[in-house]
């Protein structure tokens, strides 16, 4: 029984998968589809993509369901201090003043707010690695431990790092930490295993709100293309040159 | 003394060679063998639609809902071992009440619109389920108060001086904005004369409620550009 | 509101305000303060060496050796600390095979090499040679054969080839001061380069680097002189002692108006991080920065400076003074380490809340370890001088031939 049911490879998985999806396309908005589409038979060639992602404030429901699949498809330590993507939520009250928490990245929910009457804006932000184009992580490692992959994605090589924690310091978002037991730093991969695969990452997967829009940067057809025509597009802090790859859509002027 | 020489710099370019990852460089300052490494890391969720061969009848139903845009391992958690293995790996499905509300539950912070309950008084301690259906999440019956859906301008309304007025007084509300809330939307006032009808000195209504001369009182203005109505002595 | 985020937040006691999840834990502690601690110091005592042998300082003769074998015995522990802190120490070579040329800690490795190998360890050997090649001959037993392996078979004494000792010798201090310049002015780099960071990020932060090394070299030379003569029995020379407070004022009098002028130009400049970082200064930072390092390591030490030098006192009032004050002054030194690199990152980069850095006793990353590393240069320094006596009566006599 456990045999006839096992051998269904990755490429046999990606394809159902690909055949399956045309009939959700209708009602979703591209966010999966053309990947996996442009994908199917062929081989995956890393030098046609550059992968970014678009994230909708507005769409947020700050359910938490991102940074929960994150750490489970990617194994992330469950200690609250271990964050790959995390959702923030900001409260700006009558006196100008802006307040953030992100309890558990969000995973568990949020406290409700009291006092609404002295709240003049609150909303939820996503966060993640930016895949900067250029970035200060990359720049101050050492040894190449950590690269800027073809396909535009900023990855760590776990067996070549050697904990020196330099690309933590040198990440502005603090989208970086050190793995507790491997001792080298982690971060998002935008789900690389599942990108080359024709999958978007966990976060997008599970977003019940479509806040979060993966794809191509360059391509004419991507979701990201899209999203970004359709939006004013802010980065986070600009100003450090930086050049994000994530692209937020309704962000306030406090993010940071 | 040159033999030495250039036996240890060939030692060492011999060290350098063996000790560096062959793949190293070949794309960038990187171990070019890493990608293909973290490429081959398991995937746990399996990706939306791919459920959609086994329980298409579950499936067709989420798609015609408003839960259509919900991948199902949103809520049953990563199921790429079930597809591997249908009958070893069962994913979960939450059933307790503390679920719905990590979306549904209200807070202010959720964009407006958004379809929120107050878990503490919406029928404690009745499972979700047993009114909505998951997969196809329809209010039991329509909603009697405009306060299920609107509560924050409700809680604002009842300790204001508007308290008793009740909604209904300013907004014409369609029978169908109940069942189909975002595209069929209510009436609100449009001109000053409205609120002229309590306002206005010569309006018919009790004595007590202030008077204003509209023909006087910036009158380049409407009234809740200054005044909110539902709440109209706070704002000075 | 307050007691809403109050209540959120007390889940991780000592952080005020909001930091991002990942910056719950301290990346950088006491180790990484260490290191350019150590590091500052070989290169203070390699500058005032330089003095002695460039600059044709000769009332500083009496310390040159002694601030050699000082720069020798800490620079083999600087990098110790550094090892010890990573995830991975045993993938540590890979800086060597694949340094990566646009990081600027990559060229660590070369730049400590160098430092090692071609100015100190060389300058040393000059220096002693002919020393070495006389103890060869006049000593017994097995430090006679460890002398005679030090001189490498060069024991040619003739007053030519003792000239041309001195003359590389010359050279190599030459280059070595921007050889120690480089060495702690990067440091300063690898800090003041990080433009997430506001708190580190500035142009001023190699320079000051350097100079508070230059000063923090210094009191440590004057220190070690000061101590070894009284276990020796022997008079400190009093022209020596003075020479060297004043350089440690000069040095400290820039060092001081640099870190000012860093400090006025952040308060001026005022941009969106001076919130953040004038509550860690008066809060988080408040002993380590105010008392500590400005009141307790600058201020205090230059006027103590300042009167035992220029006003009058007897000699033995003196050398008490300079003592406090080069004590204080290390304090102060380790403080401004203490205050860039734990400071550093007691803030968060989301410019809107504080963490705590809690320094444990035992472990890796402890107390004990540190005080370890601390202590470590000064048993070197002790070997280094058994063997190579830097004390001026010692030198060896140079038999005409």
């Amino acid at each position: 029984m456990k045999e006839n049911l096992k051998p269904i490879s990755r490429r046999e998985f990606v394809r159902s998968c690909s055949q399956a999806l045309p009939a959700g396309l209708f009602f979703f908005t591209f966010g999966i589809e053309s990947l996996a589409a442009g994908e199917e038979g062929s081989q995956y060639d890393p030098t046609q993509h550059n992968y970014g992602m678009g994230i909708d404030i507005h769409k947020c429901i700050g359910c938490g369901r991102c940074a929960e699949a994150c750490k489970g498809e990617n194994n992330v330590p469950r200690e609250p201090i271990y964050f790959r993507t995390w959702v923030e939520r900001y409260v700006i009250s009558t006196d100008g003043e802006a307040q953030v928490d992100s309890p558990n990245g969000g995973i568990d929910g949020f406290p409700e707010t009291r006092e609404e009457r002295d709240i003049v804006r609150t909303f939820f932000v996503p966060k993640l690695c930016n895949h900067c184009a250029n970035a200060p992580c990359v720049q101050v490692c050492p040894v190449g431990a950590t690269f800027t992959s073809r396909d535009g994605v900023v990855l760590v090589d776990e067996k070549y790092c050697i904990g020196c924690r330099y690309c933590i310091q040198a990440c502005p978002y603090g989208a970086r930490f050190l793995h507790p037991e491997k001792r080298v730093a982690e971060k998002c991969t935008f789900c690389y295993h599942r990108i080359v695969e024709g999958l978007v990452p966990a976060c997008v997967e599970v977003c019940p709100t479509q806040a979060r829009v993966f794809g191509d940067v360059g391509l004419q057809s991507s979701p990201l293309r899209r999203f970004v025509r359709f939006h004013d597009i802010t980065v986070l802090k600009p100003q450090l040159n930086t050049k994000p790859k994530v692209y937020y859509a309704g962000a306030d002027g406090e993010v940071r | 003394m040159a033999v030495l020489f250039v036996l240890a710099l060939a030692a060492l370019v011999a060290a350098r060679k063996l000790l560096i990852p062959h793949s190293f460089g070949d794309y960038g300052h990187y171990r070019a063998d890493v990608v293909d490494e973290i490429a081959a890391q398991p995937i746990n969720y399996a990706g939306y639609g791919i459920c959609a061969d086994c329980h298409s009848d579950i499936y067709d139903l989420k798609q015609q809902s408003h839960h259509r845009g919900l991948s199902c391992e949103s809520c049953h958690g990563p199921a790429a071992k079930h597809v591997e293995a249908p009958d070893e790996f069962i994913p979960g499905a939450p059933r307790e009440r503390g679920y719905c509300p990590l979306c549904h539950g209200y807070n202010l912070s959720r964009p407006t619109g958004f379809p929120q309950i107050l878990p503490q008084t919406h029928n404690p301690g009745k499972p979700c389920m047993s009114c909505h259906n998951p997969h196809n999440p329809l209010l039991p019956h329509p909603p009697e108060e405009c306060s299920a859906c609107h509560r924050e301008i409700a809680t604002r309304k009842t300790v204001s001086h508007h308290a008793t007025l009740l909604c209904t007084q300013c907004h014409v509300v369609p029978a169908d904005h109940l069942n189909n809330p975002r595209f069929v939307r209510p009436q609100k006032p449009e001109g000053r004369a409205f609120c002229g009808q309590c306002h206005a000195p010569d309006a018919a209504s009790p004595a007590e409620i202030p008077r204003i001369d509209l023909t006087t009182h910036h009158e380049r203005y409407l009234c809740w550009d200054c005044h909110y109505p539902h709440s109209p002595e706070a704002i000075r | 509101m307050e007691s809403f985020l109050a209540s959120v937040v007390s889940e991780l006691p000592g952080i005020t305000g909001y930091v991002y999840p990942n910056e719950y834990e301290h990346h950088w502690g006491i180790l990484i303060v260490i290191y350019p601690y150590l590091t500052g110091l070989v290169a203070g005592a390699f500058i005032l060496a330089s003095l002695e042998r460039v600059f044709n300082v000769k009332v500083i003769q009496p310390v040159y050796r002694l601030s050699l074998l000082s720069a020798l015995a800490f620079l083999f522990v600087a990098p110790l600390p550094l090892l010890a802190h990573l995830g991975h120490p045993e993938r540590s070579f890979e800086m060597f095979l694949t340094p990566h040329s646009r990081s600027a800690m990559a060229m660590f490795g070369f730049v400590y090499a160098w430092y090692l190998m071609v100015v100190l360890l060389l300058e040393i050997w000059f220096d002693y040679r002919r020393d070495m090649v006389v103890w060869a001959k006049e000593k017994k037993g097995l430090s006679r054969y460890v002398y005679k392996l030090l001189c490498l078979g060069a024991n040619d004494l003739s007053p030519k080839a003792i000239r041309f000792d001195d003359k590389v010798g010359k050279i190599i201090t030459i280059i070595g001061i921007p050889s120690a310049f480089l060495l702690h002015g990067y440091v300063g780099f690898i800090f003041g380069s990080i433009k997430a960071n506001p708190w580190w990020s500035s142009v001023l932060m190699p320079i000051v680097f350097l100079f508070s090394a230059i000063v923090s070299g210094i009191a440590l030379v004057l220190l070690i002189y000061m101590v070894t003569s009284m276990f020796r029995w022997r008079e400190t020379n009093m022209a020596c002692l003075n020479k060297l407070a004043e350089f440690l004022l000069y040095a400290m009098i820039v060092d001081f108006s640099l870190e000012l002028l860093d400090f006025i130009q952040r308060l001026y400049e005022s941009e969106e991080s001076i919130t953040i970082l004038s509550q860690m200064i008066s809060s988080r930072l408040f002993i380590s920065l105010i008392v500590s390092q400005v009141i307790l390591g600058s201020i205090a030490p230059m006027i103590a400076i300042v009167m035992a030098r220029f006003g009058r006192m007897p000699d033995e009032m003196r050398r008490m003074i300079y003592f406090m004050a080069a004590i204080l002054v290390q304090v102060g030194i380790f403080s401004t380490r203490w205050n860039v690199v734990v400071g550093g990152q007691l803030f968060s980069k989301s410019l809107r809340g504080l963490t705590v850095y809690k320094l444990d006793l035992f472990g890796i990353e402890g107390l004990l370890m540190s005080a370890i590393f601390l202590i470590l240069p000064f048993i070197i320094l002790y070997v280094l001088a058994k063997l190579l006596p830097p004390w001026p009566e010692t030198q060896a006599k140079v038999p005409i031939v």
